[in-house]
């Protein structure tokens, strides 16, 4: 099985605040496989340079977006990553498949609790609902999607000393898209990544390092 | 011939052997050269009569020193000084004139002698003291700036005294100097308005000082843009010093002070885009000339008569500094000089001075004092100034810590803390830096050799420091080894260079941020190692053409990516640029002038805007593009 280049686009506009996503771009960053992308230090005026962010696209397998949730949806600059790099010509439409068959996915922090993401909640959809719109870019573009890795009530996880776990399940997916044993296919019907590989995510990573 | 090169090598390595070994004892330079002097004059005698007549010669350095000052003073800063300048500096003159000649009345000396005597020590020595203060970066403290006016005034009250003590001559000396005439004195040698009517004599004196002002302020300018055309720097040189030299010979023909009319000259310069250049011209004269007078005043120490006259020489120099001291102490305190000010100004100008040298060869051609009488004076002057040197040191180590101790309101300017950002220059682009930084909570220290600038700054409470922020040992003190970035922001262009190259070389680790004037400033800033260097007008200039696009109609964001986009080409242009200039050779680089850097960058600016657009590829252009019409038919299949 060949091992996945993973590009990880981290999109936070207040990492000065932040307490589970710059860790777990931190940790990303650490490991040799992933291109980790700070967005907003790359392109803090939002001048994104199309041809590099394009190159980079082309030269991973895998594509994941790390941000909050804001408004449902991601930061401003991660929007404006995709107005601008997900050319017609590149992404989509004549000769525009260059993303085809890579594998995409987000990994969310939200501060809203779990319970609160679904249809009788208050915020009445689900994290994977949400994110539809970038489902749909993802498949126009010939990209396989993955349900979200999400971290539910973010805001507090510090405080209820969640955050090894987090970033253990985090080393973990990293490492699993790394091997290729994660399928776009199984994990369909899946609300959130954290839900369908509880038990590979849990693992002990040391141990995991030694089989 | 040979004796001349003799004589020089006698004096530089005097020089250098002394100063340096004085400068690191912490004894200050003036006091190295007068060492230097005393050691090839009385002690060693390798040096003999001849340090009289280069005595004459380095007094030129004053002259040089006092155009400098000029440089310094604007017309506006002078005017602002006229208080303190006649005040002060006025009572100084009078009272301590008033006191030493009561004194040698009751020496049993003749009124006429008494008021020569009095008037002789009446001046202190400017070219001590303003280079002094200058090495001690005592510049800009109020004491300092008190000093310099009575030291100002008093360089205009040699005037009237020149004029005054020929009337003072005593009659049984004229009668003796009838037969043998002296030697001429060097600036009595000739003159343009002996034997001319009162009347005409005034005219003339008026016509000149009209003179250096109108022609400092017309003609200098196309005269400096001329030679500066030709890119010769010593000629650059040779006209600065033309200048200085032509001023000092019609203010000596006319009768005038030379280092007054130099000073004129300078205060009229003072506003002109030369300024700069003309210090940093004119200033290694001044300072080799100056030491060559210090070591000629070391030099002319008459042993003979010192050690005939010990005790009386010793106790007229102590009196006399005592009397001159306590006069500027009493002045002080009706002036509200305050605390270390205080003693600074009192201390600084207890001496006589070389216009006290001056004035005495002066009276004895005038017949006014004896011989006698006059060259023990003389030993007293030399005296005086040789322990200035020693009270500027009782300051700084004794009196100066005892008021730091006391007030910690950053009140003298001792940089009593490190930050971790040094700025350099806290003109209207360092401030911005400054406060920004400030704001954000780091720490900075702020460093500028504009008086006037930091006062005003201190008045909105922004802690900065007098200071040449070039001077190492000013650096040291602002802690440039555990800063962790340096802002250059400092006017002088070679100054921002030689200060980046010397922070770069000793202290690798500082990170150095330089404000460049133009592109062939900011590659010399970058060939000298700084990290970051950014052109003074780049940015507000490209925000203003962005205004001038959105009022032509443009659209805002439009125009916001037009810029982007001219910046980035721009900059990778320019880096292309400074890499082809950095290969250049020395002579190569000394030829590309700014306009010729500007056309070829704009060249390739154009070529790889042409490129661009013939791609499609301009990346203005490029955002958002929205797909070709039609283009969804091909989703529906």
């Amino acid at each position: 099985m060949k091992n996945k280049r993973i590009l990880l686009l981290f999109a936070h506009p207040s990492q000065h605040r932040s307490e589970v996503n710059s860790a777990m771009f931190d940790l990303a960053k650490s490991l040799d496989f992933v291109t980790a992308i700070d967005l907003y230090a790359n392109y803090p005026r939002f001048n994104i340079d199309i041809d590099k962010e394009q190159q980079q696209l082309l030269s991973h397998d895998i594509i994941i977006f790390q941000f909050p949730l804001y408004w449902y949806s991601t930061p401003a600059i991660l929007k404006e990553w995709q107005d601008l790099v997900l050319e017609y010509g590149f992404a989509y439409g004549t000769d525009g498949n260059a993303l085809k068959d890579k594998l995409f996915m987000c990994a969310i922090s939200a501060g809203g609790k779990e319970i609160a993401y679904r249809a009788e909640g208050y915020n009445h959809f689900t994290v994977r609902e949400l994110l539809q719109p970038l489902e749909q870019t993802a498949t126009l573009t010939g990209m396989h999607y993955l349900p979200p890795f999400a971290i539910f009530s973010s805001r507090s996880a510090k405080e209820e000393n969640r955050l090894e776990h987090h970033l253990k399940q985090w080393h973990n997916l990293l490492n699993l898209l790394h091997k290729d044993q994660i399928s776009a296919e199984k994990t369909q019907s899946l609300i959130t990544l954290n839900e369908g590989y509880q038990a590979a995510l849990n693992e002990n990573i040391a141990t995991k390092a030694v089989s | 011939m040979t004796i001349y090169f003799v004589q020089a090598f006698i004096y530089l390595v005097a020089a250098v052997i002394a100063v340096p070994l004085a400068k690191k004892l912490g004894l200050g330079s003036v006091l190295g050269y007068l060492i230097a002097g005393v050691v090839i004059g009385p002690i060693t005698g390798i040096v003999g009569q001849e340090t009289v007549t280069i005595q004459h010669f380095a007094e030129f350095g004053v002259v040089m020193m006092l155009f400098l000052v000029g440089l310094e003073l604007e017309p506006k800063m002078l005017w602002q000084m006229r208080n303190r300048l006649l005040g002060l500096g006025g009572l100084q003159v009078v009272i301590t004139t008033a006191v030493t000649a009561g004194i040698a009345l009751i020496l049993k000396q003749p009124w006429t002698v008494a008021l020569a005597i009095g008037l002789v020590f009446s001046l202190s020595s400017t070219a001590i003291v303003l280079q002094t203060f200058n090495e001690k970066g005592l510049s800009k403290t109020e004491g300092s700036k008190n000093a310099f006016s009575v030291l100002l005034m008093q360089d205009i009250a040699v005037i009237p005294m020149l004029a005054f003590i020929p009337m003072l001559a005593l009659p049984e000396l004229v009668d003796a100097a009838q037969h043998a005439k002296s030697a001429a004195e060097h600036h009595e040698e000739l003159s343009l308005v002996a034997g001319l009517p009162t009347w005409a004599y005034a005219l003339a004196i008026l016509g000149s000082i009209s003179g250096v002002i109108i022609l400092g302020h017309f003609l200098s300018r196309p005269l400096f843009h001329y030679v500066a055309s030709s890119g010769l720097r010593e000629i650059f040189v040779a006209t600065a010093l033309l200048l200085v030299v032509g001023i000092a010979a019609l203010m000596s023909l006319v009768g005038l002070s030379p280092a007054l009319g130099t000073f004129l000259a300078g205060v009229v310069l003072a506003n002109s885009e030369f300024r700069h250049e003309l210090e940093s011209n004119i200033e290694p004269f001044k300072g080799l000339l100056l030491g060559l007078f210090f070591i000629t005043v070391g030099a002319g120490i008459n042993f003979a008569i010192l050690s005939e006259n010990m005790l009386l020489i010793i106790t007229l120099t102590l009196s006399v500094m005592l009397i001159k001291a306590s006069v500027l102490w009493l002045l002080a305190v009706i002036f509200k000089i305050k605390n270390s000010d205080r003693w600074l100004f009192s201390l600084s100008l207890a001496q006589a001075g070389e216009f006290g040298f001056v004035l005495l060869s002066f009276t004895m051609q005038n017949n006014v004092i004896p011989d006698p009488i006059a060259s023990l004076l003389q030993l007293v002057v030399a005296l005086s100034m040789f322990l200035t040197p020693l009270l500027f040191i009782v300051f700084e180590k004794v009196i100066l810590p005892r008021y730091q101790a006391k007030s910690n309101q950053g009140e003298y300017d001792t940089i009593d803390e490190e930050g971790c950002v040094i700025i350099a220059g806290i003109g209207r682009f360092g401030q911005i830096v400054n406060r920004l930084l400030v704001a954000n909570g780091v720490k900075t220290i702020v460093l500028d050799h504009e008086a006037g600038q930091v006062e005003n700054l201190r008045k909105v409470n922004v802690k900065s420091y007098f200071g040449d922020a070039t001077r190492p040992d000013l650096l040291h003190t602002a802690g440039i080894e555990h800063a962790r970035l340096l802002v250059i922001a400092i006017d002088n262009k070679e100054e921002a260079k030689e200060l980046t190259h010397y922070v770069k070389k000793n202290f690798p680790q500082v990170k150095v941020l330089a404000r460049a004037f133009d592109k062939g400033h900011s590659y010399e800033l970058k060939a000298a190692g700084a990290d970051y260097t950014v052109n003074e007008t780049y940015h507000s200039a490209l925000e203003l053409s962005g205004e001038a696009m959105t009022s032509l109609g443009f659209h805002p964001f439009a125009v916001e990516h037009k810029k982007t986009t001219f910046a980035q080409t721009e900059s990778s242009a320019s880096e292309l640029l400074f890499d082809k200039w950095k290969h250049g050779s020395e002579g190569e680089r000394f030829d590309l002038d700014y306009r010729k850097l500007f056309i070829e960058l704009e060249e390739s600016i154009k070529q790889a805007m042409a490129v661009d657009r013939a791609d499609k590829h301009s990346s203005d252009e490029r955002g958002w593009t929205p797909p070709p019409k039609g283009y969804e038919s091909k989703f529906e299949e």
